[in-house]
């Protein structure tokens, strides 16, 4: 035993524990993992509670898991229960309005943490290689985000649901030729209904699940590089970290009771103010609300639906605001990560964050006048943004030198 | 110094992980109390039943919390059958005056307590078993006029559910 | 920062949907408002008695059944007479006929019409919405009902109002199918109320705000438990967060 070929193949076999631990860790080394990326994994000691949305957007998830598989219980998924079903929770199921409220608000905050978080990766440039396809899981995981949410908004069956439904599957007929032929398809009838609801009931199932799955994923691939920090440098000892437990653990608690503080806020005393007054209608397919507009988080994409006055041109340019930004890694020309030493690109980038929010303000106005100028100078910035500031500031501005961690940590204290 | 504020900061550590293992396990309760049959079943869990179109010998199965429920108008022979048996021959001993409230009114729970089938007996046409009752066709388990176990792999009597007598032909179950 | 963008997100959101509607909607104290705030029972009973005697005519409330009026403070033997006012439509019997039998607690409130085109065919083809979900279904819910029970005035002038339709100033381009349905004394109030229309008014909506969201009180209470319990964990987690952090330059 004690020598041949195979000894340095297998010596992972051996467990550093003894006992059970032992005997469970040397055949599924599943503790032995835990401990070395969650335990001991080092942190750049740097990070600043923009760091913590990472794990308050997975709080989020597991929540919302959580509520919906309650919910599930009770739920119907079909054109004539729906609504009753959503309304009986709310009545007569034990806690039915608690869990509901919770699912429907925590999407709300799902929301918010990811937006904030994928701020913090702009800003800090946490897309930069080597971290691309941590950046680009993630930004795969944000669109299955907007496809589960809007298959559950569809869900309680309301006025909202069904139009909002109605308005965004019609989207896949603006495909040339055979668009009609791939939305009946994809509904199982001519109009959304019966058929619809029981299709998007098990799809928001599955994607739910598929975002579960791309987490993992967006953790290995986070783990093999470590995390990036205010600087843009990596670190250059263990000094400049610390270990995940306990400081990364208490600090990323910290932040998310805060973050949900303001959750329970809402959830107690507004439940219904991120919601939409005709959801409490139920859905009758011969009559439109005077003005429908999505749940506010798909706001800026509506914005640009709408600021395009093509109707393919719309959808492709509202699919495109996403997935161009996954091409920033390779876009952006620049040698330093972080906008803290990029005097150029930071304003852009700040100035992307508002322009998100001005998109999301037109969103929810009607597509009139001064609105549609505003949409469309937004979604100009949008792709200026990516596919020629990202790439032109890079050679235009001279960055300055990046602190180390330390430099960085003294001169904050200065 | 750092010695003696050891104790101090154990304990709001502790305290803090103490509350949040509270707060975590009464999340717990609105979810699992949310399991429970909702308010609209509990309303639904008592029947009124008018037993006066019921003749002598005939029955009625009602639904109560969704469960068949065996009303039987028995005649006289009937409740002299249930009547003239030692309690020695029974496996599940009891007296038929402890199971019915009013002589020839039965009143019991219509699922075999063996594995949950709907016993045969109801209607004319259905075999009664060896006993008169009822027979259970899923694993052939015989009960008599009083829905008590005669014969079969059941374990117990059919059971009676809680019922009232409103008036002399009306009853409530539940 | 987050505070800042979370106070940007809230104002955004605030504004979103209530941008565009021309009419001013006033604003009225509602006994359920704020951190504490309950259903005034009284009032709510009262508005029972108005919805009952007045807008059941032709208002259904589908999601409500009489054996939720005990929420309301009424007996169990009150809230059963209640019920057997009404004839509950059931069957099929034995002999396979519907039948028509007084209403018991577990009954939902009884519908005025049968379906919806007999409500539209008795109503000039205006469908009179189910108002169970009322409050939460319109845009600022108690105060708009309210002002539109309210707001039946005479018309401007130059303003032709069209056969079949009624002038109100609150209604989305203010003509509405339903007639003005209160009037002063309308109704007689059990416990010697006056029945002024300001009164009827806010009666009605209390029981109609009530009926949208029986949970609000429960939901109000938790709420305080629920935040005070995160306070005082966020004081505790924060002053262990600075000591684990304590030996760490940073």
């Amino acid at each position: 035993m004690s020598s041949n070929e195979l000894q340095g193949y297998k010596k992972t076999l051996n467990s550093p524990y003894t006992g059970i631990k032992g005997w469970i860790d040397s055949r599924l080394p599943l503790i032995r993992m835990m401990e070395a990326e969650y335990l001991k994994f080092p942190v750049p000691k740097s990070l600043n509670y923009f760091w913590s949305f990472g794990g308050i957007a997975m709080f989020c998830l597991i929540g919302l898991i959580l509520t919906g598989i309650f919910l599930g219980f009770h739920y119907k998924p079909s054109a004539d229960d729906a609504f009753d079903s959503v309304e009986r929770i709310m009545r007569d199921v034990s806690f039915g309005w608690l869990i509901r409220y919770l699912h429907a608000n925590l999407v709300s905050f799902f929301f918010i943490a990811t937006f904030i978080h994928i701020f913090r990766a702009l800003y800090f440039g946490s897309y930069k290689a080597p971290r691309e396809l941590v950046y680009i899981f993630g930004l795969t995981m944000f669109m299955l985000m907007m496809a589960t949410a809007f298959l559950g908004y569809t869900l309680p069956w309301g006025q909202m649901s069904y139009w909002g439904a109605t308005v965004i599957t019609n989207l896949f007929s603006a495909i040339p030729v055979v668009g009609d032929a791939i939305l009946t398809l994809l509904l199982g009838d001519f109009t959304v209904g019966d058929s619809a609801v029981n299709r998007f009931y098990v799809l928001h199932w599955l994607l739910a699940f598929a975002i579960v799955g791309l987490v993992v994923f967006h953790v290995i691939t986070l783990h093999m590089t470590g995390s990036n920090n205010p600087t843009g440098t990596e670190p250059q000892s263990w000094d400049e970290t610390v270990s995940f437990h306990p400081y990364v653990t208490i600090k990323d608690l910290n932040a998310t009771i805060f973050f949900f503080i303001i959750l329970a806020f809402i959830l107690f005393y507004y439940p219904n103010i991120l919601g939409h007054s005709d959801n409490y209608i139920k859905a009758n397919p011969m009559v439109t609300p005077a003005h429908i507009v999505p749940e506010w988080y798909f706001l800026p994409f509506y914005a640009i639906l709408r600021a395009i006055p093509d109707k393919l041109g719309g959808v492709i340019a509202m699919f495109s605001s996403i997935l161009a930004l996954g091409l920033l890694p390779w876009l952006d020309t620049s040698k330093v990560r972080s906008c803290l030493f990029r005097p150029i690109w930071r304003y852009c980038v700040l100035l992307f964050a508002v322009n998100f929010l001005v998109l999301m303000y037109v969103g929810g106005k009607p597509a009139e006048g001064l609105y549609v100028l505003i949409s469309r100078i937004g979604t100009a910035y949008w792709f200026l943004f990516i596919f020629v500031l990202a790439p032109l500031v890079g050679f235009l501005e001279t960055p300055r030198q990046p602190l180390t961690i330390t430099n960085y940590l003294q001169s904050k204290k200065a | 110094m750092s010695d003696s504020k050891k104790p101090r900061r154990d304990f709001i550590k502790l305290s803090a992980m103490t509350l949040g293992g509270v707060g975590a396990a009464s999340l717990l309760i609105p979810f699992i109390s949310s399991m429970n049959p909702g308010k609209d079943t509990l309303a639904l869990a008592s029947t009124e039943i008018d037993l006066s179109p019921l003749e002598e010998g005939q029955s009625l199965t009602v639904i109560w919390r969704g469960k068949p429920v065996f009303i039987k108008h028995r005649t006289k022979s009937e409740i002299d059958s249930a009547r003239n048996i030692s309690l020695e021959e029974l496996p599940d001993a009891e007296e038929d005056s402890a199971r019915v409230q009013k002589d020839n009114w039965l009143v019991v729970l219509g699922v075999c307590t063996h594995l949950g089938c709907v016993p045969l007996g109801q209607k004319a046409s259905d075999t009664k078993g060896d006993y008169g009752g009822w027979f259970c066709p899923c694993h052939g388990s015989h009960y008599d006029t009083s829905g008590r176990i005669r014969k079969g792999p059941a374990p117990t009597n059919l059971p009676v559910p809680p019922y009232v007598f409103l008036t002399d032909n009306r009853i409530k179950i539940g | 920062m987050r505070k800042a963008l979370l106070a940007i997100f809230l104002l955004f959101s605030f504004n979103l949907y209530g941008a565009g509607a021309k009419i001013d909607i006033p604003k009225y104290d509602w006994s359920w408002k704020g951190f504490f705030g309950t259903y005034d029972r009284a009032s709510a009973q009262r508005g029972l008695k108005v919805y009952r005697e007045v807008c059941a005519g032709c208002h259904s409330m589908n999601y409500l059944s009489y054996r939720n009026l005990a929420d309301l403070g009424f007996s169990e033997d009150h809230i059963k007479a209640i019920a057997a006012e009404h004839l509950v439509l059931d069957g099929p019997n034995d002999e396979g006929e519907m039948f028509e039998r007084d209403g018991i607690p577990s009954d939902q409130f009884v519908n005025p019409y049968l379906n919806e085109n007999a409500a539209r065919a008795a109503n000039n083809g205006a469908y009179p919405p189910d108002l169970s979900l009322i409050v939460k279904a319109r845009p600022k819910g108690a105060d708009y009902i309210k002002a539109l029970l309210l707001g039946y005035v005479d018309p401007p002038e130059n303003m032709k109002v069209p056969k079949g339709q009624h002038y109100n100033k609150f209604m989305a381009g203010n003509l509405i199918a339903m007639t003005s349905p209160l009037s002063d004394g309308l109704v007689d109030y059990d416990d010697g109320t006056e029945s002024t229309m300001d009164q009827m008014t806010t009666d009605v909506t209390t029981f109609l705000a009530w009926a949208a969201e029986p949970s609000l009180e429960d939901r109000k209470r938790m709420g305080l438990k629920v935040i005070l319990f995160l306070l005082v964990l966020f004081v505790l987690a924060y002053i262990s967060k600075q000591q684990i952090w304590r030996n760490i330059k940073h």
